[in-house]
């Protein structure tokens, strides 16, 4: 997938560096068990019942499900990347709606890192930046959990160095 | 927590509570009881006199309870409530972060001369509340808080009695009255005044078509021609959304008055209104990010306009925020203009930017398509169903309707960068245009679909600590996009940009201008 002729295409720079490589079987493993679950009710069903039409939308499931899981993950690492400077927070992420995020480092509250169950397997971790506006924190998702820890050290230092409410 | 903190006592809710809040919920029940009184609850006279009784004894118990466990205090850093008693809450606000104090006064409130404080702040953490209410304290009392916690220094000795004169931006017009059935909001209104008349009939035990006249005319209207009947009916319909609407915008509207308070180093908008329910609302005004046209298709339509502040801490309900009842057009503009201090050309009345052509291809996809199909399941549906026949043709009517809808929705879209602002508007059916202080913008997000992408659209969103949280501008050109946003917050985005574009506004064709900045 290209981004478009270059006249139309946004004129900013996608931020410097990629998430953890990990983060393809994190996802791959994320939307596998997304996969099963929609999987396992028609099987049981279907050998319960019988029905007959119900090994065809298990095979649909399936094999669209495959397809998404070999596909989807790689695109998704290629595309979402992360820059931290002294001034700013800049992420790009999203496949079919791709989203471009930047918040001043000066209006930053609070920033967590997340491990999630399978995240732990993969020893990896999302660092979450809450700013005071109420649509939504800036999310970077998939880092190596050193990264993640190391790089919340640093943005909550240079978040208390900078003077302010930010509001 | 510094050890002056700790000295500060806790003070009680007003204790005229112990009345107020057992009769505010008597009130409540009272349809409850009189069921019970009326019909019955199968125990004979003394069950029911025992049963309303330790229903009463409950109800003051539970006052007694309520007044008993809940305290505040207010520090020179915080306010805080604790309230409950089987399930303890704390509420703590930061003072540097309250935004709003709005006062309400219910008619058992007033009876008895108090009012309900309502605090609302800019959000910290996720975990920090958006702000506490306290229901409620003495009307003197409510007043002195009001004015100590909009006030940005927490200074230690009370504010003056005497406060400055209040200057007033605006009041109530009685031709406004006008633009009541016009809004939404009142029509939605009809429909509460419409269950309350049937609750209290039917708690009452009175069924409509026992009433002889209504019965009568029942009669006559099913022996007569169906068109007269549905003729009838629509009129009633209408007669009681209108009445209703009057109704609801006396009640809400009824003494207002927009005032600017000016208080120590700051000033605060107040918003003075209510008949039965006296609500006053109070926005510090250092701390407001904008304003916002709100224009429903139907107000839009009767030349009318409502303007409602930018701020944290307003309630995210329709009525949140609200500056003014519907009003005509240029007078809600000038509100805009009184309340941001700012002539209209600079913020809500500012002459905008159009948006490209492939804009208005998006919103006529987005406004047919959906349409479309509902027209093939009509078609469908009536070769299935025959009696159902009808639904295919008819359902054509909604073509055109949409088409003009998708129309009139680019025809909206704008936006421009002022002096201090970054005005935006959009939509058909609710058209708003937003003036958002640039000052106040505390990121960007630009967003970029799969059909978007194809066409070089991306819609930019300003996000901001006030009101919605970020507000959208829809379908830029891309590079129109970026170069908005980096002017509009200088430097935030410029190591982020591509090496072409750095240089000041770019145009991309079809990005059309209908004036030139000064």
């Amino acid at each position: 997938m290209t981004t478009g002729p270059t006249t139309t295409a946004l004129p900013l720079r996608p931020p410097a560096h990629q998430v953890s490589p990990r983060a393809v079987r994190w996802w791959q493993l994320r939307d596998l068990i997304t996969v099963l679950v929609l999987l396992a009710p028609q099987v049981v069903l279907e050998i319960v019942f019988g029905t007959g039409w119900l090994v065809m939308t298990a095979i649909v499931t399936a094999v669209v499900g495959a397809a998404y899981v070999l596909a989807v993950p790689p695109l998704l690492f290629r595309i979402h990347r992360w820059e931290i400077t002294d001034e700013a927070v800049y992420t790009l992420s999203g496949w079919l709606v791709r989203e471009w995020r930047i918040a001043p480092i000066s209006r930053v509250q609070t920033v967590d890192t997340e491990h999630g169950p399978l995240q732990q397997l993969m020893r990896l971790a999302s660092v979450t930046v809450t700013t005071a506006s109420a649509k939504g924190p800036v999310k970077i998702r998939g880092l190596d959990a050193a990264d993640a820890a190391e790089l919340a050290r640093v943005l909550t230092e240079t978040t208390q160095a900078t003077p302010g409410d930010a509001t | 927590m510094t050890t002056a903190v700790v000295e500060i006592p806790w003070r009680r809710l007003d204790p005229r509570m112990l009345v107020v809040t057992p009769i505010g919920m008597i009130v409540r029940l009272l349809p409850a009881f009189a069921i019970v009184l009326i019909t019955g609850g199968g125990n004979g006279d003394t069950g029911r006199l025992i049963g309303t009784g330790v229903a009463i004894v409950l109800i003051v118990g539970l006052g007694v309870i309520r007044w008993r466990t809940t305290r505040y205090r207010i520090t020179p850093e915080r306010v805080e409530l604790h309230s409950g008693w089987l399930r303890r809450q704390r509420r703590s606000v930061p003072r540097d972060r309250i935004r709003t104090v709005d006062l309400t006064a219910k008619l058992e409130h007033r009876l008895f001369g108090l009012s309900v404080v309502k605090i609302g702040s800019a959000s910290g953490s996720s975990s920090e509340h958006h702000g506490l209410s306290l229901d409620a304290v003495s009307k003197a009392e409510a007043d002195l808080l009001r004015r100590e916690l909009l006030e940005h220094s927490p200074s230690p000795v009370p504010v003056a009695a005497t406060a400055a004169p209040a200057e007033v931006l605006a009041r109530l017009d009685w031709s406004w009255l006008r633009f009541a059935p016009l809004t939404f909001s009142s029509l939605a209104g009809v429909g509460v005044i419409a269950a309350a008349v049937f609750n209290i009939l039917n708690d009452f035990g009175v069924d409509p078509t026992e009433i002889g006249a209504v019965d009568d005319a029942a009669i006559r209207l099913s022996n007569g021609p169906i068109w007269a009947a549905v003729g009838v009916v629509a009129a009633v319909v209408l007669a009681t959304a209108v009445l209703g609407a009057l109704l609801l915008f006396t009640e809400r509207w009824f003494g207002y008055r927009l005032t600017r308070e000016r208080s120590g180093e700051g000033s605060t908008l107040r918003v003075h209104r209510g008949l039965f329910t006296r609500r006053s609302l109070s926005v510090a005004e250092r701390r407001m990010r904008g304003a916002e046209i709100v224009e429903p298709l139907l107000l839009r339509a009767g030349r009318g306009a409502q303007c409602r502040a930018l701020s944290a801490g307003l309630a995210k309900d329709a009525q949140g925020g609200v500056l003014q009842p519907p009003v005509p057009r240029a007078e809600a503009h000038r509100v805009a203009s009184a309340a941001l201090r700012e002539p209209p050309s600079e913020i809500t009345g500012a002459v905008l930017r159009h948006h490209p052509r492939a804009a208005l291809t998006r919103r006529m996809t987005r406004a047919l398509g959906p349409t479309a199909v509902l027209v093939v399941v009509a078609f469908v549906a009536g070769s299935l169903v025959p009696w159902l026949g009808w639904a295919g043709p008819t359902s054509l009517v909604l073509l055109p309707v949409a088409a003009l809808i998708g129309w009139d929705r680019y025809r909206n879209l704008g936006h421009e960068l002022t002096a201090r602002y970054l005005v935006s508007r959009q939509g058909a059916v609710a058209r708003r245009t937003v003036a958002l202080q640039r000052s106040g913008v505390i990121g960007w997000t630009v967003r970029q679909s799969v059909f978007q992408r194809r066409v070089g659209l991306v819609t930019l969103e300003a996000v901001t600590g006030a009101g919605a949280g970020g507000y959208d501008v829809l379908d830029l050109a891309a590079a129109d996009a970026v170069a908005l946003a980096d002017a509009a917050v200088p430097d935030l985005l410029t190591p982020f940009l591509l090496a072409p574009a750095a240089t000041g506004r770019a145009r991309v064709s079809g990005a059309g201008c209908r004036t030139g900045r000064g």
